[in-house]
């Protein structure tokens, strides 16, 4: 099932307490693009191997019915990196993956095949850990990265449908799917 | 704002500027839940100076999405969703039976309504009589007839969506707001309640279903209990903003410590802020603390005028706390029920209210719209991703059904909050004491609806896998009767106006002045005293 950029940025979102929203799925996404300076390539860089581990990683905890990965995770992390506290323990989740991989299997966590990605996130324990903020390095691995992402995957609409919800808690899909009975 | 904003990007918002007392004000309003912003909304409209204490913080609107993402993530307690803090918030639970106090209240500007659900219905008639017409509890000193005129006022208030009602108490217009239409899962129930005999109607809800009041209509986040992003969810903030729109002040961060009185009248109610300790003057004092807060901080402002709390001449401050009970009961059916795609409910059955004797309580029926997981919960917990999660998620959501119900329980004198003197809050106050217990009569209905509740699931033909019967209710957290209102000073706290029979210039806006609790969520029976309250004020200062 294709993720679009709907799925990724919840366009009601952008509603202010005084304006009526009718058709809540259709208006245009808003999202800002990452303030990308060219004077600072350590952040370039930085922000680049961020968002390659974050989509090399949904790929793993994603199922595979699930495509358009890419702009999907770099649509939902415009949003989620804007701010500094949250980006910066992303980071830090992100260097750890890093790390693991190439520690254990000599490149960068978004350079190995799927399987070794799968491994790596289970032998760092981000499979059987409680997600946790200010945990053990597994702990804020989960919920840093892996319930980071199936955050955006299953609030999502798309993410919603591969479950039989077209419109999943956290997502306005307004007021419609619950009356409607199941699709025939 | 757009995407998902991360919950931990929260700032704690900086509030008031100025949390000085305000000078020469008419009336001061402790809590700033629905109950004190309703009258702060209405005695600023009449030209009063009004100043709003309130002991939480002030939230942002636009924080709302990311603290959506703490009620979706399982690393959150509910509490944590509007900041609830350990210490402030500390109370004893030394009653019989457990009561999870900061699950059952928010603090901060708009109060509990920022966390509540939001259903809202008028007492039955016989809700107000149910010594003499049900033969146990007692009788309020005011009738159904007093408080229709202030229903219907507070319905155009908080914006309700809702429909008719056979069972309901008359009513002269329709609420401001049609319904909302019933689930798919309603549907389901309908065929099997027709075939019983038990009618369903429509819930009301403080929940817009158009736009109102420059309010957005509801958009199906399906988070309603705890958070509404959308504001379509009626809350307290919505008459705090009118109040300040008005000229009312608000001050956030304001714990009221004592009111200070001589024998008569309060004073002052002397404050905490994170800037020192302030003593606000007033010519009226309105408590909208809660039914919690309101009697810890009678008790918390003895005297020897008052050894045994503000108000308290007839022992009754902190007595006869009382709660509704949950009764319900759930389980799955071999087809899609639809459930989680918003958060709340839109039909239910007062079928069996007003049967309500000495033996059975009033009690109300509702068909759940949320029944089972939320997929995007489900997937946050476990140990598995991937593929293995997808069949997890599809084996787990898409067939369970419930329902649910809320019973009266009697108000009891062992049932209570007190002062829980081993314990002392941020500001060295002893914390409350919950100690919360239930009778029988309140049980036996429990099984009485459980019944019902089982025969409408077997003729569905559901598996049903739980029950919360007698020995596994909860409460509603609805906190009521620990300010009774009746006519014998002797007996009760305050008068039918609201007004303390000791002090002529209080008065309290609250459901702890309920003498009887009902079986129906109590905000919209609130709001309608706060209103009355409020006209009481205004003809008194
Ligand atoms: C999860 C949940 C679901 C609910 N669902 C429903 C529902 O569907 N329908 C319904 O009718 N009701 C529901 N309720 C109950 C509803 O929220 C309350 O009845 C309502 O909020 C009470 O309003 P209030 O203004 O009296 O008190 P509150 O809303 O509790 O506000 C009191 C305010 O006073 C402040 N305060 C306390 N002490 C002090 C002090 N010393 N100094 C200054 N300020 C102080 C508090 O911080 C708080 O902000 C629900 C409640 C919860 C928790
Ligand atoms: S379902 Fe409606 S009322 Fe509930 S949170 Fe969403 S927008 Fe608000």
């Amino acid at each position: 099932m294709e993720l679009t950029r709907r799925d990724a940025v919840s366009a009601l979102t952008a509603l202010g307490a005084s304006v009526a929203v009718a058709g809540c799925s259709d208006a245009a996404p808003t999202a800002q693009q990452p303030d990308r300076d060219a004077d600072v390539d350590a952040d370039v860089d930085a922000d680049t191997e961020l968002r390659e581990t974050m989509v090399a990683a949904a790929e793993v905890v994603y199922p595979d019915e699930v495509t358009g990965i890419d702009t999907f995770v770099n649509t939902f992390l415009d949003s989620r990196l804007a701010g500094d506290r949250h980006a910066a323990s992303v980071a830090d989740a992100v260097a750890a993956v890093n790390d693991r991989a190439k520690s254990w299997y000599d490149d960068r966590f978004a350079a190995l095949d799927a399987d070794t990605r799968d491994s790596v996130l289970r032998e760092m324990g981000a499979d059987t850990a409680e997600p946790h903020r200010d945990g053990s390095t597994a702990e804020e691995v989960r919920y840093y990265v892996v319930n980071e992402l199936l955050l955006a995957l299953y609030s999502s609409p798309t993410g919603g449908e591969l479950v039989g919800i077209e419109n999943p808690q956290g997502h306005a899909g307004g007021t419609d799917s619950y009356q409607r009975g199941p699709p025939t | 704002m757009s995407g998902r904003p991360p919950a931990e990007d929260i700032e704690t918002s900086a509030g008031a500027t100025d949390r000085t007392p305000v000078a020469d004000a008419d009336v001061c309003i402790v809590g700033a839940g629905p109950a004190g912003a309703l009258v702060a909304d209405r005695l600023a409209d009449a030209g009063h100076e009004v100043v709003v204490l309130e002991a939480g913080p002030r939230f942002d609107f636009d924080d709302r999405l990311a603290r959506q993402e703490k009620a979706i993530r399982p690393t959150y307690s509910r509490p944590e969703v509007w900041d609830s803090d350990p210490e402030r918030d500390a109370h004893g639970n030394s009653g019989p039976w457990f009561y999870p106090l900061n699950h059952a209240r928010a603090r901060g500007v708009g109060g509990s309504t920022l966390h509540w659900q939001g259903m809202v219905m008028r007492l039955h008639e016989g809700d107000f009589n149910s010594k003499s017409e049900r033969g146990v509890g007692t009788d309020w000193p005011i009738d159904y007839a007093d408080l229709r005129p202030y229903y219907a006022a507070a319905e155009q208030e908080l914006g309700v969506a809702g429909g008719d009602n056979p069972f309901a108490p008359p009513r002269e217009e329709p609420r401001p707001m049609p319904a909302f239409p019933p689930s798919y899962s309603d549907s389901l129930f309908a065929d099997a309640c027709d075939e019983l005999g038990i009618a369903m109607h429509p819930v009301p809800n403080a929940r817009n279903s158009e736009v109102y009041d420059g309010r957005s209509q509801c958009v199906g986040y399906g988070t309603c209990q705890p958070v509404c992003p959308s504001g379509a969810k009626y809350d307290g903030t919505v008459h705090i903003e009118s109040a300040e729109e008005k000229g009312a002040t608000v001050i956030d961060r304001a714990a009221v410590q004592r009111l200070a009185h001589d024998a008569d009248r309060i004073t002052a109610a002397t404050y905490a802020t994170p800037d020192g300790e302030y003593r606000q003057e007033a010519d009226a004092f309105v408590l909208a603390a809660g039914g919690v807060e309101i009697p810890r901080l009678l008790l918390l402002s003895e005297s020897e005028q008052y050894p045994e709390g503000l108000a308290n001449s007839s022992g009754a401050v902190g007595r006869f706390f009382m709660d509704h009970l949950f009764a319900g009961m759930g389980g799955t059916l071999d087809e899609p029920t639809r459930q989680n795609h918003v958060g709340f409910l839109t039909s239910e059955s007062h079928q069996f209210y007003d049967d309500a004797d000495a033996e059975f309580a009033p009690f109300k029926l509702e068909f759940f719209n949320y029944a089972g997981p939320s997929p995007v919960e489900m997937a946050l917990t476990g140990d598995d991703w991937g593929n293995d999660l997808l069949d997890r998620l599809r084996d787990g959501y898409g067939t369970h059904i419930a329902m649910g119900g809320l019973v009266e329980q009697l108000p009891r004198e062992d049932s209570y909050i007190g002062l829980d003197e081993s314990t002392t809050d941020n500001h060295g106050n002893p914390v409350p004491d919950v100690h919360w217990n239930v009778g029988d009569r309140a049980l036996r209905t429990i099984e009485r609806a459980n019944e019902i509740q089982r025969s409408i699931l077997d003729e569905l033909g559901v598996d049903i896998e739980w029950t919360a019967g007698p020995d596994s209710t909860g409460p509603a957290y609805h906190h009521m009767g620990t300010t009774r209102m009746g006519d014998d000073p002797a007996d009760s706290v305050v008068d039918a106006e609201c007004r303390t029979h000791d002090l002529d210039n209080c008065w309290i806006a609250s459901s702890s002045v309920f003498p009887t609790g009902g079986a129906m969520n109590p905000t919209l029976t609130i709001a309608a005293l706060a209103l009355r309250v409020a006209d009481a004020v205004d003809a008194a200062v």
